[in-house]
Order: C-alpha cells, then structure tokens, then sequence
C-alpha cells in the first residue's frame, strides 16, 4: 500500500476534507431514507392538523420544556401498552414540528393522555400538582390561568401566520383555515352551539372538543394547553385495528 | 505583525460590519412582533456598539505606542476565554444543583415561570456544554494550535471576534430560556436568529483556526489538532442539519421546524448524540492530546493508536443516533443500526482512553505528587468507564429498562462531570500559571480538594442516578401474581425521593470544589510573577 497518513497530517484542506467524508455518511445513510419509505410516511385515518387553540398549546407545552419531564412515546412493551395505551406510530407525530417524543419520564408518558382526565383536573393539577397529587414533583403553573392568549406573543400572536408557516413545511392547513385561525381560537374555547363553533368544526372535523376549557369566560393560556392536553393521542381510533395490531407485546 | 499606526482594513471593516448590524438591531427593535425579539435586538444593538468602542479603544492605544506586543503567541484571547469558561462553569453547576434541589423539594420551583424546572433545565445544559465546555474548548484550542504549530493565531481581529461573538450566542440563548423562548429540541433550544448568529461565529471560528493550521512551522499537524478539526467541521454540519426551521416572523422570536414526527426525531438524534461524540467528545480528547502528554512530560503513547482511534472515532459516532429512539416509531432497522454502531463505538473510545493512560508510563508517580495530574488521569478513567456504559445501554434489551429513566441522567453525568470537567479543570490548572507566567499554582492543597470534592460529588450523583433509573425501570414493568401491573407511576415518582435528594448533595459537592478552584486561580492570578517581585524595591518599615 502506497498511502500513508502523513498526507493528512500534511496538508490541512486535505485534512478537513477527509473529516467531511467520514462524518457525513452515518447520517445520509439513517435520515434520507426516512422520507420515502412506507412505516414512516403512512398516511393513518384520523390524523389531523391541529386546531389554532391546540397548537397554541403546543407552542406553550414546548415553551414551558414539558418535553423534558414528560414523553409522548409509548413503546410497543406489555407494561407501557397497559399503562398508557396503544403504542405510538409514526403518523401520530407527522404535525408536529419539531417532534415532542422526549427522552425522559420524571413524569408520566402523555402521547395518549386526551381524555383521561377532566379539564377541572387538568386545571387544578397545573395551577397547583400537588393539591391533586401530593406526591407530585411537577412544577405550578399558576400564571396560565391569568394570562389572557391574546397577550401570549410567544405561542399565539398572529396565529394565521403560524398556520401559514406550518402549511410551508408541510401541514395541509387551508386557506380558509389560515384566514379564520384566529377566530377558531376563540371560538374552540368558548360555546359549543355557537354559529362559530359549527365553522370551526366544519373545517376541522366533527370530533373536536369545543368547550370552556379552564371555566374562565376569557381565553387564556391555560384554555389552549388543556385544549392539546386533550387532543393528545385521541385522533386515531385504535378500536378499529384491535385485532390487525402487531402483538409482539403480549408473552 | 508590525505595528502600525493607521486604520487596519480588518479594523474598518469590522466596524462597517458592526454599524451594519447595529442598524439592523435597532430596525428589528423598532418592528418586533413581541417583546423578548425587542430585548434581544436591544442586546445586540449594544453589544455591536460596544464593538465599535473597543476597536477604536485598540487604535487609539496603538497610537499612542501603548498597543498589545503582538509578535509572539496570541494569548489575550485565551487568557479571556479561561476566565469566561470558569465564570460560566459555576453559574452552570450552580443551575444545576438548583434544579436537583428541585426535583428532590418542587416547593423549590415557587410557581414562577423564570424558576421551574422546565425552564432552568436547559439553561442548566447550555450551561454547562456551550458556555463552560465551548469557551474552555474555543480557548484551549487557541492556544494548542499556537503552541504546537509555532506560529501565532491566524487573523486580528478574528479570535476576539470569536470570542465575543460566542460569548453573545450564550447570553442570547440564557435569557431566551428563563423567557420562554426555546426551539424545542434538546441541547439545540436556541431559536432561529441565535442559530444564524451562531452559524457565522462558527464560520469564522474555523477560519482562524484553519488559517492557524496553514501558516504553521510545523511539517506535522499534531493530533491534538485532528480532534479539534474534526469538532469544528463537524458542529457546524449537524448545527445546520438540525436547525432548519422557518421563522413565523422576521420580527418575531419564534419558528417552526421544516422536519416533523420521525425525520425530526432522526435528526435531532443525529444532532444530539454527536453534540455528545464531537462537542464532549472528539474535542476535548483534543484537549487529553494536548495537555496529559505536556503535564507528564512523556510522549503520547502510540502515535499509530492515534491515527486508528481518531478515523475509527469520528466515523462510527455519527451513527450511533438511532439509540436514543430504541422502541419508538423509527424503523427498526435504524434502531438496529444505531445499536450496532454504538457497540463498536466502544473500541474506538477505548482507544483514546488507553493512549491517554498509557502515556503514563513511566511518570505514574506523579500522581502522588501532582493533584493536577490526578485530576487528568480521573478524567480519563471516567472517560473509560462512560463510553463502556454508553454501548452497554445502546443495547435493545438494556435500553428496554433504562431509557426514559434517571440512568440515563447518570450515564450522561458520569460523562459530563467526570470526563469533561475534570480535563477541564485539569487543563485550567495547566493554562492559569502558564499564561499569566506564574512558576505554580497559589496552592496545590486546594487543587487537592477541588479533586475529593468533585470526585465525591460525582461518585454520589452516579451511584444515586443508578439505583433510582433502575429502581424505577422495575418499577414500571412489575407485575403482581395475578397479572396486573403492581406499580401506579406516581408510586414510583414518590421511591426517586432519597436518591433525588442524594443526587443533589452530590451536585453541590461538585459546585464546592469549582469555588474552591474560582479561589486558587484568582489567588495564583494576583500573586506577582517572580520576576517582578525581585525588580521590586525592599518595603520600608512604616515610620
């Protein structure tokens, strides 16, 4: 062989190039693949863009760091499918830019906690954890409950812009839905039987929930996260797969 | 470079460039969408006036004949940048402990969004890996590139640049979290306008270096050199792959990744594990090449293991991703790569280790004589110890149990506490004498102290994370005789209280023997240099 090292040790682009090439194949070979093939890109009934309201919750699940104390990953595990549910698949997360999976469960896994729990209890538990469950190390987030969404300008200024970004990068929101985003955010957390209410659910599917989340007649911060709180892992119906599921799980 | 009397071109450019961005700044303020845009904006506007100020402050001096000697090695910038890193490490592990109390006592959160957990935890990891590991990585590798290409820093201007710029991502970064604004991805949370200011401190970052390594005198590139490289290159290519994102508004802080759900998570994988393998990894074994080989007065051990170790290193790391997503909707087929890759991560790893501890040979007494060395060689042996328990838990079945758990939280400690900020320190007690020209250290006791403490609190922040990640693993997956699970989870949150509460004694352990270092590197700064202190004239007995 007539290579030797002293070629990169000599020359420094030679050298910067020879780095570029061994570090830059992993990740070509793991991520490229994973916006053609099947399991990845399944399109699951059921799966929807979020509404305006949920997605302002979203944005304040990811500005308070829930994701580093909670996951949204049920593993295909005989102790997580009975304690959680179902487990996750990749369509559930096809929205959600970027990704909450998590990598830590200080508390509970959430991807199916819509649902579960009443939106008193979800107050209750975010104003004050340990008023519902003393043994709690959450955090209180009392000031979501008094900070109208319309002051919010991290998660919620101009929610028509938000949709319109997220349509850009793939979340098939219409027209229609950018130009009443903000409109359908008042309206999901407010009468149900409302003309707007009915407009909401005309452009994003009968089974959204529509009600006064916190019991507040303003829109609050605390309206919108109960809000995706309670959509989390509720858009696809698993009855309809109970026996097509894979159960690997089960000994 | 000879002194010069006139405007430099680097100098005027600078300041068009720093006006430039003032301007910008306080268009931005004028225009923001919300206030923290405004407040960041205001920083900047700042912080490039106060630019301009220091380059003109520079001329003038020059002018005046009272400029830096700036024939030999640069070594301001590392001088600030040591200090920097030692100032950030404490308020970093200061963070830290606070949010371990908090895990152990949430009374401790207050309620007040600045103070719960959610918001000081990646504070509490900027922190400490880009504000205390990058500035101590940035000055370290200023001043080994010099040193061992005899040559003095590439650029003028350049290297403060750097520094200042970095400097500016980390307080933009810091008061972004405690506000709310945060990216979302893990050890990547700085949202979109950070990343751009980032990206082209990083450019330039490669530049001086680059341009330190083609001017040098020196036929050889020294390893040490290869490991730093490859940090550069290779945070600059995962930084851009993780961090496209489109901003909802140019006046507005806040924006949405391009990638969703399982691409998003394969690619924040790929950024995370290698910000671990080249950040906390490749480049302070950068700094190992440097600084054991120096303090031990040996050569490094095989030269041949070098080469192999630091191909095979940089190569397999950037596949072991797919571990942290074992179980999940990634395709099984990556997680079975990412696993397989991790296992062989091991060899390569070890390799570092052994030619790090090797390097020993013949010198092992100095570990009785020299608590600088001590502390070198610990970090090593940590080193070992977290890349043999990293592969083991990138195993399936092993993962199965710990992910999610505190053993994870362990494993990265043992890694972070135990191998980088023990070379760190090690390195500071290196580089404090040397570039302020002292013959010691203020006291080698403290630095004695500094190594029980810090072993102490790392020892108790492991054992406390194995026992609670593992308890609680089982926990999770018991089964009574009758076939239901045993365990509420809030049943198993309440058996992690004495082992949060160890945890966090141990941090504060760890934060100890830091104060303890602030002390003797601010005494051993403030002793005058021999030298001087013979010129000076004998004291007068006061009449």
């Amino acid at each position: 062989m007539g290579f030797k090292h002293e070629v990169f040790e000599k020359n420094s682009i030679l050298l910067t190039v020879g780095i570029l090439l061994a570090v830059i194949l992993g990740g070509m070979v793991e991520i490229v693949p994973l916006f053609y093939l099947g399991s990845t890109i399944e399109k699951v009934e059921g799966v929807r863009p979020y509404t305006p309201l949920e997605l302002a919750g979203r944005n304040i699940y990811i500005r308070e760091g829930c994701y580093l104390c909670h996951s949204q990953m049920i593993r295909p595990l005989r102790d997580e499918v009975e304690r959680y549910g179902p487990y996750s698949l990749a369509a559930e997360s096809k929205y959600d830019h970027p990704f909450q999976w998590g990598s830590k469960r200080t508390g509970p896994d959430l991807a199916r906690v819509g649902g579960k729990y009443s939106d008193a209890w979800h107050k209750e538990h975010l104003i004050n954890p340990r008023g519902i469950v003393p043994e709690s190390v959450m955090p209180g987030y009392p000031f979501l409950a008094t900070t109208p969404l319309k002051e919010s300008n991290i998660a919620a200024n101009d929610m028509s812009a938000h949709l319109k970004v997220n349509s850009w990068v793939g979340v098939p929101y219409t027209d229609d839905m950018i130009k009443m985003a903000v409109a359908d955010m008042n309206a999901q957390a407010g009468d149900p039987d409302s003309d707007e209410a009915e407009a909401l659910k005309s452009r994003y599917g009968e089974k959204v929930k529509v009600r006064n989340f916190d019991g507040n007649p303003e829109v609050t911060e605390l309206d919108a996260l109960i809000a995706y709180l309670q959509v989390l892992g509720t858009m696809v119906d698993f009855s309809l797969y109970k026996d097509k599921a894979p159960v690997e799980w089960q000994r | 470079m000879a002194q010069t009397k006139s405007f430099r071109m680097g100098e005027g450019a600078l300041i068009i460039v720093l006006a430039a961005l003032f301007l910008m700044c306080v268009f931005v303020v004028s225009n923001a969408h919300d206030n923290v845009m405004a407040f960041h904006m205001a920083v900047g506007a700042v912080g490039a006036l106060l630019g301009i100020f220091a380059v003109f402050r520079r001329y003038q001096k020059r002018a005046n004949g009272q400029g830096p000697d700036e024939t030999g090695y640069n070594e301001g910038v590392v001088k600030a940048g040591v200090l920097i890193s030692i100032f950030w490490g404490v308020a970093g592990f200061l963070i830290g402990d606070y949010i371990a109390w908090e895990l152990a006592f949430p009374f401790m959160n207050l309620d007040f969004e600045m103070i719960n957990f959610g918001r000081l935890r990646p504070l509490h990891t900027s922190a400490v890996i880009f504000a205390f590991g990058g500035n101590i990585l940035i000055a370290s590798s200023f001043y080994v590139v010099q040193r061992t290409n005899r040559t003095r820093l590439a650029g003028d201007l350049a290297p403060w640049f750097v520094f200042w710029g970095y400097n500016m991502v980390i307080l933009l970064a810091g008061t972004g979290y405690l506000l709310g604004v945060t990216h979302g991805h893990e050890y990547a949370e700085p949202e979109w306008y950070v990343d751009w200011w980032l990206t082209v401190v990083w450019v330039v970052y490669l530049l001086v270096f680059l341009g330190t390594l083609i001017k040098r005198r020196e036929s050889h590139i020294y390893v040490a050199n290869w490991f730093y490289l490859s940090f550069i290159v290779t945070i600059a290519m995962l930084h851009l792959g993780n961090n496209i994102a489109i901003p909802v508004s140019l006046y507005g802080v806040k924006s949405y990744h391009v990638f969703s759900g399982v691409q998003d998570a394969m690619t924040q994988w790929w950024y995370g594990h290698n910000a671990v393998g080249f950040f906390l990894t490749a480049a302070f074994l950068g700094m190992m090449y440097y600084f054991v080989p120096k303090r031990a007065e040996r050569p490094v051990y095989s030269y041949r293991l070098s080469i192999v170790h630091f191909w095979a290193l940089i190569f397999t790391y950037i596949w072991a991703g797919p571990h942290h997503l074992h179980y999940t909707a990634l395709p099984e087929w990556a997680q079975t790569l990412g696993m397989t890759f991790s296992v062989i991560l091991w060899m390569p790893s070890w390799g570092g280790m052994i030619n790090g501890l090797m390097t020993l040979s013949g010198a092992w007494d100095k570990l009785r004589t020299d608590p600088v060395m001590r502390m070198l060689v610990a970090s090593v042996a940590f080193y070992g110890m977290s890349t043999f328990e990293g592969p083991m838990m990138s195993i399936k079945a092993v993962n199965q149990l710990s992910h999610y758990t505190d053993w994870t939280v362990g494993h990265v400690h043992s890694g972070a506490m135990g191998w980088v900020g023990m070379i760190s320190f090690g390195a500071i007690y290196c580089l404090v004498p040397w570039l302020w020209k002292r013959e010691r250290l203020y006291s080698v006791a403290l630095v004695s102290w500094h190594f029980w403490l810090a072993t102490i609190g790392i020892v108790l922040y492991i054992t406390s994370m194995w026992v609670s990640g593992i308890m609680q693993g089982l926990m999770w997956r018991a089964y009574t005789s009758l076939g239901f699970l045993e365990y509420s989870f809030i049943e198993t949150v309440e058996a992690m209280h004495p082992y949060y509460a160890i945890r966090a004694l141990g941090g504060a352990f760890f934060l100890l023997g830091a104060l303890v270092m602030v002390y003797n590197v601010w005494m051993t700064i403030r002793a005058l240099p021999e030298s001087e202190k013979a010129g000076l004239p004998a004291l007068q007995a006061a009449e």
